[in-house]
Order: structure tokens, then C-alpha cells, then sequence
């Protein structure tokens, strides 16, 4: 018996992109055969508009060029469109009469534009704008006529206008509704891209119907009559008034259909389960997508399932629209138009030519509209499809994600647009913008996750992403972000941090095997990105109970030290508040001499630093240390690092308090809890802020009434100054405010975020509710703290110079 | 038993290597991780990431595969290949379980040169 058999019906990118997914995890499971109605093979339709233009080519846009067809064994036929499915006999029909024999229908048939039922619709000269063969007519239309009417100004017909003026054709826009882009813009912004648009010579009809099409003596369409009795020549017509899911050959198949072909969530039509339906041509939950981004969650979910592994769904997308006329920005997402129960925040300048609105619910982005500058586009989308509470960014939402190109890259305003090939975007890995733009024309990337494993671009510390989403944007479209609904902790699994959570708390998850079979995990043991965050949610959810998984742990934690570039490790020993004795700087002094530390550093964080430490060396130089009285410092863990601290009212002329004393103490009841991700702590002893205590995870600023206390700062990557928390009197309500907020931030923040995205995402409102304005709620968060830290205060060091997990230190075998 | 007498070496046992994890034994031509994965499989690579020489021994073992320490690149154990897009390999060495006992042939050294300028040859 052979390999069973699927059959693609549509060979555009919905389709071709379900078959690459599939093959990406069952290669050899299926003999493929594909259908396609065009003589080419798969190209990427979003990119028309270019090709119109004239700035790229048809070669430039084909995905998977013939041989890549043959290479993966796909019998291909293309111009030949399946007429017929029997689905008693399991056999499709083509056109040329070729029959193929089916276990599995994939049907990814797109859509139909669709044409007016106008008189004079069937003339010469009347086309409308959806594939190749459409594109050529129109260029070698635009060589013979010198008018050209486009009806529709929507997404398409817009695109279409600009490629025939940028072709030296006079066009004129008719247009039925009083402002362009209706669906995806306002008015105000509307009229902005309107004045544009006119500045190009392009002409406007705006709330006009179009009655009939004239035919010239040759038989062509000649002129558009309007409704009012306004004649347009055009020696080419472009209807471009919306497409509609072709669905002709599915209802021929008795397949249900209401407006699309109706699919369940795992793209399986409602009628036949051996029949799936993917793309433009699928109604799912009542909803029809026309952009590519849905089409790729789609065709990932058709995949898993056609590759029997049964267990993705697809829930839905929400989608962003970017119009692909060059010089032109524009963005709009969500319910851009607001009404009954939201807020807007706009900000025009007409000057510029800019544009913004955003449409908040609740305090949060449910919809953003822009014009004239796009950049934070991609932001504003993230926010809205997180559900972020934005309250706290309100005053500097319309400014844009503050830290875009700070990183390295000299004036933050200069838009990625107008950077040169050379700039570098990725000050990380050392990418330019030249480098990242050929790895997403030449290797066909989509998304953000491809352009980071194709060119590292944004794949360490991550600060660049929005500079290489724009430069995706800008490269294939305003289609590019896969936009999940919903992110997952790592392609190991379709659930989020939060419900990974959840059901460890909920379903007394209590081992990583057990999340992982539970969870239906889709690699055997994970990867090292779920693996170590998991082995963090059962230690905080389970204290005492859980016995950590030393092996999911990245290296720097399993062995206690920071793993530098050459192999060897740093050790730096707690030094409580700063505050350190002559006699035990002597001790540290010998340790660096006797195991040969090729440096001794102060580090910034108020403590020393021995580099160069051999591995199979640290259980003993713990062992000295341990003995002088020193304990871990954490400085390699994900954990409390330091407590910065000035001298304050011990020794400084202005200063209020103890912040010295107060950091210790600080220091004493915190350190050991493992936390989401680094955390650190300052204690300044006046508002001079000498110990730089708003740029830290928790600080607090002495006052001559008590202490400030400040959350949520980072002087990392971007850098964050604190949000003001509370004031307080004692040094015990700070004592006990500080550990209720590192019991709230290790109960609710994923795994690898740091206090300052995680304020930013749950809102600083959340934060003052639960460790402010609830007493009872702060009291809770400190007790289970306490609880935690009965179990998590006992030195790493001490137990590893005593003996413990030496086979992580010592070598298997030495061979001489 | 013959394959004793051709170079191979009696380094430890299964259970010496932490599931999901490795050690390293030391020779004079440099280390060589010794990997178990979380079926028990075992594979000896040289001790060198062909990106820029990291530790692999210390990384996170995952399936089949390790994530070099210092810049996450992926390694898969059977091949020494580096996980696409990334390219490189890292030499093998063969590795044996018997009643247990690890052996490794330290001469048997398998495809490819040490270092990513050199590529991976295929067999």
C-alpha cells in the first residue's frame, strides 16, 4: 500500500503555505498532488502592487520556484484548476480532465474579485486587480491609453491607482462611500492620504456611482458615466470594489457554506472530515480573513492536523492593515472608529502630515489609526493583542515606544525608512538594514521570528525588534506580523505563560514531565526556552515541595558562577549592603591569589568580582570564601542581585535615614528567592539619589518623613525610571511593602521579564491595588513570601564546597 | 572483547552523566562532552561550539540537540551539525554502552573539521 494521498486545490500562498508547514513536520507522510487555476508557480499576490509600480519584477515575487516543487515530490498542475469534486468516490476533476484520487482535500481556493453587474462590464479594457494576469494587462494598458479609471477607493483600488500613475497614466478614483478606506480609516485621516495622493496627480470622485461602462468604436471600454451624468474617459477601467470567497466548487461539492467554506477551529470543514479549507476562501466563526497573516496561522493548524498530530487550534486572528504605496504611511488596526464606551487620543499635525489615533477601552488599545507615521504601528498592535493596560504610558503613548533606536543607533526619531543599507539595526549581533532586507527578499521571510534565526537580527537582547518590524513591514507589506492571538511560551507548546500557570497552580501540576504531558507538550523534554521557565513557575508555585531540575536550568544557575566567553567562570560573594571589613577583603584577596583569578573587579553593583576561575575550582574557592563568612552573591542567577546603597545618615551631611543599615536589612530578607528574572534593589539616604535608586526593580529614595518607595526602573537596554509606589514611615513597612511586591511580581510576570515590561503590561494601578491600597492583600503577598523563603535561604556555595552535586564540577575522566 | 583492543577507553558509567545533561573528559587534543539525552541515548562530541568555541558541555540538552551556553546555538548530537539556518559542525567521537559502562574511541574522530571555515563534509 502507498503513501496516502492529498490533493491541494489552489496553488497561492494560503495553500503552499499549509504544504511547507506540513512538510516542515511529516515530510514523507503524503503524496501531494496541487492544483492551480494560473500557468505560474506560488508567488507572493501581496507584492502585486510593487510589480505594478514597476519596483520589482515577477521573478523577484515568486515564493517556490518549479524546482522546489520537485525536490519535495509534489506532482504540480499548474493552469489547470480542479472543476469538480466527487467526494463518494474521493476524486477531483480537473479542467484539462486529469483525475487525482484523494485520503485528504485540502481546498485553499481563495478569492473572487468581484465584478459590478454594470453595463458595460464584459468591455475590453475592464479588469480588476488580483493576480498576474491582471498586472499585465494593466502595464501593457498603460503603454497605449493615457486615462485610466479605478473604481473602488479601498486598499486595492488605491494600490492600483498609484501603480497606473506611477506608470504615466492620468486616473481618476470613482469612489461610493464620502471618504477613502472607509473600513480601515477615519475621516481625518482619510483626507490626509487623500491630499496626498492628489499632490501625486491622482484625481478623486469621492461619493459617486458609477452607472455604465462606454464602448469606443474598437469595441474597448472608452468612458465611465457616473450617476449625475459626469462622463470619464479611460482607456482602462480597474474595478477594485472587494473580493469574495470563492467558494463556487466547494457548494458544487455540497460542502456548507455561508459566505466562506465553514471550517471548525482545526480548519476541517463542517460537512467532510477529509476535506480541510484554508485561506481567503474560509469562513471560520463566522469571520473571512483577506490578509496573509491569518492565512499563516491558518495553514499552521491545517498542517498540524494534517500531519496527525491533532492537537493546534486556530481561535481567530486580529489583523493590521498597511497600504503598500510607497512614501505613503498609513496603519490602522482594530476598531479604529470607536464609539459607546471608548476613549480617543489623537494627536494631528497637519503640517507634518501626521496623524494618530488611538482608541482606548477600559485603558486599553482596542483599536489605532495612523497616518503619516507608522513606526509605532507595530507597537500600538502588540499592546492592543496583549490586552495591555497602557493607563501608566498614557501621558507618552502618542510619542511612540521611547527606546526605538536608542539602542546604538544616534537620533531615536530618524525612521527606519530613511536609515542607509549600512546602518546597523542589530547592535547585538552587528546586522545592517542592507543585510536584514536581502534575507527577507531572497530567503522569502514572513515573519520576525524568521528574520531573527535567518540573520540573529533582534535575537539577543531584542531592543531592535521594532526597527526590524518596521524594515518587515516596509519589505513584503503591512501583512507581515504572523499576529497570533495569542503568543506561546515557545513553539514546544500552543499555551501561554499565563495558562502554563494556571494549570500548574489549578491542576496541581508538580514536575515538568507531568506540565509537559498534561500540557501535551510537542517535543519529547521541551527546549531551553520552556524547560528553564517551567522549572521557575513549579518553584514558585510549589515552595518546598517542588525539588528544582537542576538540568533546566541555564548553566550560569547550575553552577553557581557566571560561564564567560572563554570557558571559565566569575564569582562574587554577597556583600551585604556594600559595607565590607579589612579582614574581609583579606580573605577575598587570598582567594584571588590562591586560585589564580586573572582579575579582581569592582563591579557596579557595589561588590568584587574574580574572573577567570576554573570550573572544577569552585567548590573550592567557595569553600575558602564560606569560611571567612561570605555567602552567594546571585550575580549569575534570576534572582536578587544587589542592594546598591549610599552611606546616609551614618556618615553623609544630608542624609535623612539609615539607608545603609535599611539596604542590609533589605538585602538580609530577600536575598536567595528565585524570581522571573534579575532583580535589584537601591536604598538612597536623600533625594540626591546617590545609590540611583529609580533606575532600579525596587528602590527606595530617603525622606525626612520616612521613605519613598519606587518600582518598576531599569537602567538596562531601555532605560526605565521607577514608578512612584507609596510613601511610608518605617523601615518595617518598607521591609514589608518590598517583599509583598517581589511575591506579586514572582506570582504574575512571565518567566524573563524584568519588573519594567511587567509594570508596563499589568499597569502600576494593578500594582498599587494589590501592595498599597489592600492591606490585607500586601499582608498575604509578605507571608507567602516569608513561606517561600524558608526554603530558598540556604547558600548554593556552602552546600557545593560541602560536597553536593559534585559531578557537576568535576571532570568524567582525564586521559593523558 | 574486540572492540576493546581497538582504542576504545572505559570512561565511566551511564549513570554518572546526569539525564539530560554531561560531563567532560579531558584529553590532551582538548575536552570532549559526553551527552545523555532523556532516553538514555548517548553521544561524545568535541568540546566546542563551531560558532566561537563555547563550551558545549554546559549547554542545555534538549531532544537530541544542546544549546551552546554562550550564544544559544543549537547542536544536533548525532550529526555535530549546527541547527539550520546556522552552519558549522563539531567533530564526534563514537561512544558505547556496555553493561552500563561508557567507552569512547578517542582516534575515532568523525566528519568534518573543527572549525565553521572548514564546513561539514557529508558521507
Amino acid at each position: 500500500m502507498g503513501k496516502p494521498k492529498l490533493v491541494v486545490i489552489g496553488n497561492g500562498m494560503a495553500g503552499m503555505r499549509t504544504v511547507e508547514e506540513l512538510l516542515k513536520l511529516a515530510p514523507d507522510l503524503y503524496d501531494i498532488t496541487v492544483f492551480g487555476e494560473e500557468p505560474h508557480p506560488n508567488y507572493n499576490r501581496i507584492l502585486l502592487s510593487p510589480v505594478l509600480t514597476g519596483e520589482q519584477t515577477l521573478d523577484q515575487i515568486i515564493l517556490n520556484p518549479l524546482d522546489w516543487y520537485a525536490q519535495h515530490g509534489i506532482r504540480l498542475h499548474t493552469g489547470d484548476p480542479v472543476v469538480h469534486i466527487d467526494r463518494a468516490r474521493r476524486v477531483v476533476v480537473s479542467r484539462s480532465g486529469i483525475e487525482a484520487s484523494y485520503d485528504r482535500l485540502l481546498m485553499a481556493t481563495g478569492s473572487r474579485p468581484v465584478r459590478l453587474p454594470l453595463p458595460g462590464a464584459e468591455l475590453a479594457g475592464v479588469v480588476c486587480f488580483r493576480d498576474i494576469a491582471d498586472v499585465q494587462a494593466m502595464v501593457a494598458a498603460a503603454r497605449e491609453y493615457r486615462q485610466a479609471v479605478v473604481i473602488g477607493g479601498g486598499l486595492l483600488g488605491l494600490e492600483a491607482a498609484n501603480g497606473l500613475r506611477a506608470r504615466g497614466m492620468q486616473v481618476t478614483v470613482v469612489h461610493l462611500a464620502s471618504w477613502l478606506m472607509e473600513r480601515q480609516l477615519d475621516e481625518p485621516a482619510a483626507r490626509l492620504l487623500q491630499r496626498t495622493l492628489e499632490e501625486r496627480g491622482i484625481a478623486f470622485r469621492l461619493a459617486a456611482q458609477t452607472e455604465a461602462l462606454q464602448a469606443g468604436e474598437s469595441g474597448r471600454v472608452c468612458a465611465v458615466r457616473l450617476k449625475g451624468g459626469e462622463v470619464l474617459p479611460a482607456g482602462l477601467v480597474v474595478m477594485a470594489v472587494g473580493i469574495r470567497p470563492n467558494t463556487q466548487l466547494a457548494e458544487a461539492a455540497g460542502l456548507h457554506c455561508n459566505r466562506g467554506i465553514v471550517v471548525d477551529d482545526t480548519l476541517q470543514t463542517v460537512t467532510d472530515p477529509r476535506i480541510y479549507a484554508v485561506g481567503e476562501c474560509v469562513s471560520h466563526r463566522g469571520v473571512f480573513y483577506g490578509l496573509v497573516a491569518p492565512l499563516f496561522e491558518q495553514a499552521k493548524v491545517a498542517a498540524n492536523h494534517l500531519a496527525r498530530f491533532g492537537i493546534a487550534r486556530y481561535t481567530g486572528s486580529i489583523t493590521a492593515t498597511k497600504l503598500k504605496v510607497t512614501g505613503v504611511d498609513l496603519y490602522s488596526a482594530g476598531d479604529f472608529m470607536g464609539g459607546e464606551g471608548c476613549e480617543e487620543i489623537v494627536l494631528r499635525d497637519a503640517g507634518r502630515g501626521v496623524y494618530k489615533k488611538l482608541v482606548l477601552r477600559q485603558g486599553r488599545i482596542v483599536g489605532a489609526c495612523l497616518y503619516g507615521d507608522t513606526l509605532d504601528g507595530p507597537w500600538y498592535f502588540e499592546l492592543m493583542r496583549e490586552g495591555s493596560d497602557v493607563t501608566a504610558l498614557r501621558e507618552r503613548l502618542m510619542f511612540g515606544r521611547a527606546h526605538v533606536g536608542d539602542a546604538g543607533h544616534g537620533d531615536p526619531r530618524a525612521r527606519v525608512q530613511q536609515l542607509p543599507d549600512s546602518a546597523e539595526i542589530c547592535g547585538c549581533n552587528g546586522v545592517c538594514k542592507g543585510t536584514i532586507l536581502a534575507a527577507i527578499r531572497d530567503q522569502k521571510l514572513f515573519t520576525l521570528e524568521e528574520v531573527r534565526a535567518h540573520t540573529k537580527a533582534s535575537a539577543s537582547c531584542g531592543s531592535c525588534t521594532g526597527l526590524v518590524e518596521a524594515l518587515l513591514a516596509m519589505a513584503v507589506g503591512g501583512d507581515h506580523s504572523t499576529a497570533p492571538s495569542k503568543k506561546p511560551l515557545c513553539p514546544c507548546t500552543h499555551y501561554t505563560h499565563d495558562e502554563v500557570r494556571a494549570a500548574i497552580r489549578d491542576q496541581g501540576l508538580k514536575s515538568i514531565p507531568a506540565v509537559m504531558r498534561r500540557l501535551e507538550w510537542k517535543t519529547p523534554d521541551g527546549c531551553p526556552k520552556c524547560r528553564p521557565a517551567l522549572n521557575y513557575y513549579l518553584l514558585a508555585a510549589w515552595p518546598g515541595e517542588y525539588a528544582d531540575d537542576a538540568q533546566s536550568r541555564f548553566i550560569n544557575e547550575r553552577a553557581h558562577g557566571n560561564i564567560q566567553k572563554d570557558g571559565s567562570f566569575s564569582v562574587v560573594p554577597r556583600i551585604w549592603g556594600g559595607v565590607v571589613s579589612p579582614r574581609e577583603l583579606r580573605a577575598i584577596a587570598a582567594v584571588a591569589e590562591k586560585y589564580q583569578a586573572a582579575e579582581v573587579k569592582i563591579t557596579g553593583g557595589q561588590r568584587i568580582d574574580l574572573f577567570g576561575i576554573r570550573k572544577e575550582d569552585l567548590p573550592a574557592v567557595w569553600r575558602d570564601l564560606s569560611a571567612a563568612g561570605f555567602v552567594s552573591g546571585h550575580a549569575y542567577g534570576k534572582a536578587l542581585r544587589t542592594v546598591k546603597t549610599c552611606v546616609g545618615s551614618r556618615w553623609c551631611r544630608f542624609g535623612t535615614q539609615d539607608s545603609t543599615g535599611l539596604g542590609i536589612k533589605l538585602e538580609q530578607a530577600t536575598w536567595g528567592s528565585w524570581m522571573p528574572h534579575k532583580f535589584k534593589m537601591a536604598v538612597s539616604g536623600c533625594p540626591r539619589n546617590c545609590a540611583e535608586a529609580t533606575i532600579k526593580d525596587f528602590g527606595v529614595v530617603c525622606v525626612d518623613s520616612g521613605y519613598e518607595l519606587h518600582v518598576g526602573g531599569n537602567g538596562g537596554i531601555k532605560v526605565r525610571v521607577t514608578d512612584l509606589l507609596t510613601h511610608v514611615k518605617t523601615e518595617a513597612e518598607v521591609i514589608e511593602h518590598a517583599c509583598a511586591f517581589i511575591q506579586l511580581y514572582r506570582e504574575e510576570a512571565h518567566y524573563l521579564e524584568r519588573t519594567a515590561p511587567w509594570v508596563e503590561r499589568v499597569g502600576l494601578a494593578h500594582i498599587k491595588a494589590r501592595v498599597v491600597e489592600d492591606a490585607d492583600s500586601r499582608r498575604a503577598l509578605y507571608e507567602r513570601f516569608l513561606q517561600s523563603q524558608r526554603h530558598a535561604q540556604h547558600d548554593p556555595w556552602a552546600e557545593r564546597a560541602q560536597g553536593g552535586a559534585a559531578h557537576e564540577f568535576a571532570p568524567l575522566e582525564t586521559v593523558v | 572483547m574486540n572492540a576493546m583492543t581497538e582504542g576504545w577507553l572505559k570512561i565511566g558509567r551511564l549513570h554518572d552523566v546526569p539525564r539530560q545533561g554531561a560531563r567532560v573528559v579531558r584529553t590532551a587534543a582538548g575536552a570532549i562532552a559526553v551527552f545523555r539525552t532523556h532516553d538514555d541515548q548517548v553521544y561524545a562530541l568535541e568540546d566546542r561550539c563551531p560558532h566561537k568555541g563555547g563550551p558545549l558541555s554546559q549547554g542545555i540538552v534538549h531532544g537530541h540537540r544542546v544549546a551552546c551556553p554562550l550564544h544559544d546555538w543549537r547542536i544536533d548530537l548525532e550529526s555535530g551539525q549546527a541547527v539550520a539556518p546556522d552552519v558549522g559542525c563539531v567533530a564526534r567521537y563514537p561512544v558505547r554502552i556496555i553493561d552500563g559502562e561508557l567507552w569512547l574511541q578517542l582516534n575515532g574522530a568523525m566528519l568534518g573539521g573543527p572549525t565553521p571555515a572548514q564546513g561539514c563534509r557529508h558521507d
